[in-house]
């Protein structure tokens, strides 16, 4: 086969992206963990932990569903979604915390610290430490804490504790950067899980192959339903772990075509964005090189999205690579667009999508209507709603006033 | 000034039985027009070596003094070749030696080749990005080693006897010995086997080895020099400067060795 695919190198540079842009101190943790994490993987008896923790505990496999209605809806291609919203905690984020915290034990630590946005990562961080009585500190910017005020309960009640971050605008950057300073200075006894496909190497690796059992049950489900591997695959891009996951089983499959939505909040001709590869330039933050959004002299500008979970400037180092060599075509979709997906696949399946997800249902209804009625789109909707619809119901009654 | 400058004043620094003091200021804190003044204030107050921060809007490398110094300095609009150009207008009014200390991106944006070309425009010695170990240097390096300026390395408290080896050799300018596990910031104390560590980069290191990190008083710059070569105040200064007690620096930096 021509186009076998082995990023990244083994220095963890996907192309000229990616590599460890850390201080010195946290050198040999990340060291370390590539050690670590090479070990396990080959370790069967590591493997056969995760495998039951992701069945009886995550609750997988979860379903590929044919979703009849919304395909009608569209009018073209026959849209499955594969239900990362079923999982344990309402994300695909499980997938990823269970494998990292079942690293920590293997690597001897029993801390926990991590970064959070609206508080998907930081539930699913806090639950595995409540499971594996790991002790868990979580840091979230202030003005997160403030719009996801049930999620900080949620955390605090599994028994983590969660640190309010007020640098910079208290939002996930920042937060980001404060959990960083926390890590290097309790770097010896604490493992840092980092939430997405982000970070300095191996944690964009060790994030994609934790999250890569979306797509590979994607593939196995629709082998079993149509026989046939999909057209298209589509998923929303923040930092990209759900799409990465959801595209890494698929990369050597030339004829399935793969899209990452990206949120353009009001849109790319404002300032109020996270389009990180349609707008940004390539450069360096939290240990990556990848593109980002950053004004003339390299400072990193803040990102804005309607959803905490891409409300985030840069965009994993892996996905950086695939825009470049194009095997991924980068979209977005406006917070208004975002929206109106949300509510057509509320209206028309019964299933209530995190508005992170609806930028993939909203760019998913437009690519289906250019599509024939045999070919096949899979969706990866990373995860359930009810976390927003809170802010949705307080949206709709402000713009209802208007 | 290039790095054998720097070599040059601190083979002075060592004549005179002295240990190297470098102080940090933020570039641009109070507005860039007051960086000439600043410096030579550093220069009367027998500071060694300037370390020149320049603002960056995620510094994962700096406790709360150095970030909010930083913010100022970004409100000032202040850039990475702002502060190259304003350096290079005065550059030959000082005789002290600078180094500039930026965090990766700036230097990506501006680009390796045109950062290197600036600071050899401005006078610069060296140069430190925390944000780069080792195995990123490559980029950043092969421009910087065209102007004879240094890109400078650190050891910290995680390095193991192998990755010191693996630093000092073909280190530059001085090894920065990080001596806490954590963040830029004044502390009241250090490990009880600091002193060993930097003892044992010491005696490795090709280069001077300069103590930095929560070093804030004249006391801990006296007991870590003991161990090393010298230390980098950051900070205290920065604090200092911004409060309007610029003159008491030069009650932070000890006088010759054994003399009080």
């Amino acid at each position: 086969m021509s186009n076998v695919y082995n990023q990244p190198d083994a220095k963890g540079h996907y192309g000229e992206y990616g590599g460890r842009y850390v201080p010195e101190t946290l050198m040999r943790a990340v060291k370390e963990l590539e050690e670590a994490y090479e070990s396990a993987m080959v370790d069967e008896s590591f493997l056969a932990e995760l495998n039951h923790y992701l069945t009886d505990y995550v609750g997988r496999e979860n379903p590929l569903y044919f979703a009849e209605n919304l395909t009608k809806e569209a009018g073209g291609a026959k849209i499955y979604l594969k239900r990362e919203d079923l999982n344990h905690t309402g994300a695909h984020k499980i997938n990823n915390t269970i494998g990292q915290a079942l690293l920590t034990v293997r690597m001897g630590k029993r801390k926990v610290v991590a970064e959070t946005g609206a508080g998907q990562h930081g539930v699913a961080t806090a639950t595995v430490c409540a499971l594996l009585n790991l002790d868990c500190v979580i840091f979230m910017g202030e003005e997160d804490i403030r719009r996801q005020e049930l999620n900080v309960f949620r955390m605090e009640l599994l028994g983590a504790r969660v640190e309010s971050v007020s640098q910079g605008s208290g939002t996930l950057k920042d937060a980001v950067n404060e959990a960083l300073r926390y890590w290097v200075t309790n770097v010896e006894d604490t493992h840092y899980i980092m939430g997405s496909v982000l970070g300095p190497h191996p944690f964009p690796q060790i994030v994609r192959d934790f999250q890569a059992v979306i797509g590979n049950e994607t593939k196995r489900q629709l082998q079993e339903k149509e026989g046939r591997l999909p057209d298209a695959v589509v998923a929303c891009i923040g930092g990209g772990s759900n799409a990465m996951g959801m595209f890494y089983p698929f990369i050597e499959d030339e004829s399935v075509k793969m899209y990452g939505v990206e949120a353009s909040g009001s849109g790319v001709d404002t300032d109020k964005h996270a389009a990180s590869m349609t707008m940004g330039s390539v450069g360096v933050l939290h240990g990556s090189k990848m593109y980002l959004l950053q004004d003339e002299a390299g400072q990193i500008q803040e990102a804005h999205s309607i959803s905490a979970g891409l409300d985030y400037p840069g965009v994993g180092p892996e996905h950086s690579f695939l825009k470049d060599s194009g095997r991924v075509i980068y979209e977005h979709i406006t917070d208004e667009e975002a929206l109106e997906g949300f509510k057509m696949l509320t209206k028309t399946e019964g299933i209530i999508p995190a508005l992170e997800s609806s930028h993939a249902i909203a760019y998913a209804l437009k690519l289906a209507k250019t599509m024939k009625e045999d070919e096949i789109i899979a969706i990866c909707l990373s995860g359930r709603g009810d976390k927003d619809v809170a802010q949705i119901k307080e949206r709709f009654e402000r713009e209802g006033q208007k | 000034m290039t790095k054998y400058k720097m070599a040059a004043t601190f083979a002075r620094v060592k004549e005179e039985d002295k240990k190297v003091f470098t102080a940090y200021i933020m570039a641009g804190d109070g507005g860039l027009h007051t960086l000439k003044e600043t410096i030579l204030l550093l220069e009367d107050a027998g500071v060694t070596v300037v370390e020149l921060g320049i603002p960056f809007s995620d510094p994962v490398a700096d406790g709360p003094v150095i970030q909010e110094a930083g913010k100022r300095a970004l409100a000032e609009k202040v850039t990475l070749q702002g502060v190259l150009a304003e350096l290079a207008s005065f550059k030959d009014d000082i005789s002290i030696p600078v180094v500039i200390m930026t965090y990766a991106n700036p230097v990506f944006k501006l680009g390796a080749e045109t950062f290197a070309d600036q600071c050899a425009a401005a006078g610069v010695s060296g140069v430190i990005i925390p944000d780069v170990p080792i195995e990123e240097e490559t980029e950043f390096k092969e421009s910087l080693t065209k102007h004879d300026i240094a890109l400078i390395r650190f050891v910290t408290l995680t390095s193991s006897d192998e990755r010191i080896d693996e630093t000092v050799d073909g280190a530059e300018g001085f090894i920065y010995a990080v001596t806490v596990n954590g963040i830029t910031g004044a502390r009241a104390g250090f490990a009880g086997d600091l002193s060993a560590h930097l003892a044992r980069i010491t005696e490795k290191s090709p280069v001077p080895v300069l103590a930095g990190f929560g070093v804030s008083s004249k006391e801990q710059a006296e007991t870590l020099g003991t161990a090393c070569d010298g230390v980098i105040v950051g900070s205290k200064i920065v604090s200092l400067l911004h409060e309007g007690r610029g003159h008491e620096i030069k009650e932070l930096v000890p006088g010759k060795i054994g003399v009080k």
